[in-house]
């Protein structure tokens, strides 16, 4: 009986099993930041321990940084100090640290795919619930606490239990203006945001196997907004495509036995699933948010549930509960709804791709009135891509402010945040209460092109109309 | 390392349901900007018990008749979201020992068992006939016997259930991961050498 690529890569992995019956599982990739790292380094300090593999750690800087001016001393004095504090970890303990001057920094989860750190086979983890990103390549790739930080400073190995593994087949075609992102939050809905709880998710089918690396990214990156706490797709040409020549890529003699093993993990056509879903790709419509859960979505065509239709008292109450923190009416369509920001970044969608999506379909365009509109390419090494392609210069053309790179708007730790109950069309990962910085403001997730329709508009639309995609 | 073992837990419960609920919620970003855990004590759910005028929301934190609980009930996917240990952090710094839900987010489970904070699942009509009982009777106390994988309160009680591994490491004081981690130090550092590691090219 075959495995699958979660058996194989646990497997191959595996130090031994622990007295209580877990796993010690090796780490061959540690990525940190500056918001669970800190912690971590005092609990190895106070303990006596020494940091074991720092050549398998590697550091960069992300939530806390400001996207308009990154001279130091930040404003924000903590924010200071976190930067200054990850920096002295780095130094003190020889990990390599893609610092604001490296010209390398970024949000992490782009940061080691671009420098081709992110390689298929590894386990990858960092104090960070979007880890699940790295997935794309064939890894296991999952967020971990700060005390699981410290377990792998200190041992480059963590205690855990294997998850189930759920095959998720999306067949046939996307329809025009389908992307990625509607595909991710479309499983969501249709699983729910607990549905992953005790798996890993593998996606697959012509749906997937068509997606560039940009977009299993995006894919992989939200299935921990389902529950799943890694998600996968199998490594294939693309992947390697994807990797050669990058800063990190192994070179030579070297490259072509890492390509024969990255390949040996993808999952055999005869291995077992706990579970199989079959999603068909032309069901998918471009998707948004109307509630405080990135499962509580509708296809743009739809409209907002009526809690008079609820399954039963609990899902009634989730329904009232987000309608009454949304601030909307039940059975409302979406697309008209006025939105006051707009938002293109994060580490789901701030990579080259989405920008150059987003700069096709407003060249030549004007934001709306009113409308502040933010893109935030999630590293420097997209920004400075994008900048000599022209697209920033597109971007900033069309009104939109063109900031530095970092996690800006997704989540509320730097000083992009929204006002009030203002409403956000959104290109990031969680719709929660108060995510975007507000205690009252509110989030639609989006994909990039549909944030683009919205930011030409001022109101959520449909991209397909606007930019007349078919 | 000597750790506690947790085998009986006796407090008085507040309800906190729902499903969910979000590590956003349990613990706001910006709560987030600090160096150590220290000053999280307190500030658990923080938006959802006060509004921006720091203006009560009345949240059952709050209310005085769960003044001084110790054992939060809460619902189906507990701790979804960021994998930020501060969640688990900020609720057990509050005096919290112990939470009771339908269902718990991997990771923020991982973050709890392994700071020490038992998170136990039981059925959703089990929680939810507890829950209606500690509204009348907030006074009650609830004795949770994770050997037996019993919770017990005035003449009722509920079973519940927790993977074996983690009950295994609560119950025998093994919910510090570490110190299973640093005794085969060879066996790693043999995996280390079997596993290719990247390398800068440049």
């Amino acid at each position: 009986m075959g495995k699958t690529l979660f058996q194989k890569v646990w497997d191959a992995h595996t130090v031994g099993i622990l007295p209580d019956g877990r796993t010690q599982v090796f780490i061959a990739t540690h990525f940190l930041h500056e918001v669970t790292s800190p912690q971590a380094f005092g609990m190895v300090r106070d303990l006596g321990l020494t940091v074991k593999h720092p050549e398998r750690t590697f550091a960069t800087v992300d939530h806390i940084i400001p996207t308009d001016n990154q001279s130091e001393p930040f404003a924000d004095a903590t924010a200071d100090a976190m930067i200054k504090e990850l920096r002295r970890n780095c130094a003190d303990n020889g990990i390599r640290f893609f610092d604001l001057p490296t010209g390398l920094q970024g949000i992490v989860h782009m940061v080691g795919p671009e420098l081709g750190i992110t390689q298929p086979g590894m386990t990858i983890v960092c104090g960070d619930s979007h880890t699940a990103t790295h997935g794309a390549f064939g890894s296991i790739a999952m967020g971990i606490g700060t005390t699981q930080v410290r377990d792998v400073l200190a041992t480059q190995t963590l205690s855990l239990s294997p998850l189930k593994v759920r095959r998720i087949n999306v067949t046939g075609k996307l329809g025009a203006g389908v992307r990625a992102k509607d595909v991710a939050l479309h499983i969501i809905g249709l699983l729910g945001a607990k549905g992953g709880l005790g798996y890993a998710y593998e996606y697959a089918g012509e749906v997937i196997e068509n997606m560039s690396m940009d977009e299993r990214m995006t894919l992989c990156n939200m299935s921990i907004e389902g529950a799943a706490r890694c998600g996968y797709v199998n490594p294939d040409q693309k992947t390697i495509d994807y990797i050669k020549g990058r800063l990190f890529a192994p070179t030579g003699a070297d490259w072509d036995a890492a390509v024969n093993r990255w390949l040996s993990f993808a999952s055999d056509a005869d291995a077992q699933y706990d579970d199989i879903v079959n999603i068909n790709g032309a069901d998918i419509e471009p998707t948004v948010t109307w509630g405080i859960s990135p499962d509580q979505n509708i296809g743009i065509s739809g409209t907002t549930p009526n809690p008079a239709n609820a399954k039963n008292d609990d899902e009634r109450k989730m329904i009232n509960e987000a309608l009454e923190y949304m601030k909307f009416q039940a059975d409302m369509p979406l697309k008209g709804l006025p939105v006051q920001v707009c938002f293109v970044g994060s580490c789901t969608n701030g990579r080259l791709s989405d920008f150059r999506e987003v700069a096709a379909l407003i060249k030549g365009k004007k934001v709306a009135p009113g409308i502040r509109a933010l893109a935030v390419p999630g590293s420097q090494m997209t920004a400075k891509q994008l900048e000599e392609e022209g697209i920033a210069e597109i971007f900033r053309q069309a009104g939109f402010e063109w900031r530095l790179a970092g996690c800006s708007m997704c989540l509320a730790m730097n000083p992009d945040k929204l006002k009030g109950d203002q409403i956000c069309a959104s290109s990031s990962n969680r719709n929660f209460k108060g995510r975007q910085g507000s205690p009252t403001g509110r989030t639609l997730l989006m994909s990039p092109a549909m944030v683009a329709a919205a930011a030409l508009t001022g109101c959520v639309s449909d991209a397909r109309e606007i930019f007349e995609l078919n | 390392m000597s750790l506690t073992k947790f085998t009986r837990m006796t407090g008085t419960c507040v309800p906190v349901l729902g499903p969910d609920m979000d590590t956003d919620r349990i613990i706001p970003a910006r709560f987030l900007k600090c160096i150590t855990f220290d000053e999280l004590a307190g500030v658990m759910f923080w938006d959802e018990r006060y509004d921006e005028n720091s203006n009560s929301k009345n949240h059952p934190i709050d209310d005085p008749r769960f003044k001084g609980a110790s054992i939060i009930l809460g619902g189906a996917n507990f701790g979804c979201g960021s994998s930020r240990e501060h969640a688990p952090q900020t609720i057990r710094r509050s005096g919290v020992q112990a939470i009771i839900a339908e269902s718990f987010a991997e990771i923020f489970f991982g973050n709890s068992t392994g700071i020490g904070l038992p998170c136990v699942c039981a059925k959703p009509e089990d929680i939810a006939r507890l829950a209606s009982w500690v509204s009348n009777h907030p006074d009650t106390e609830l004795t949770i016997d994770l050997e037996n994988l019993i919770a017990t309160w005035a003449q009722d009680s509920m079973p519940l259930s927790m993977p074996a591994e983690a009950r295994e490491a609560l119950t025998r004081g093994r919910w510090d991961a570490i110190v299973e981690l640093l005794v085969n130090p060879d066996e790693v550092e043999k995996k280390n050498a079997e596993l290719p590691q990247v390398r800068c090219s440049k």
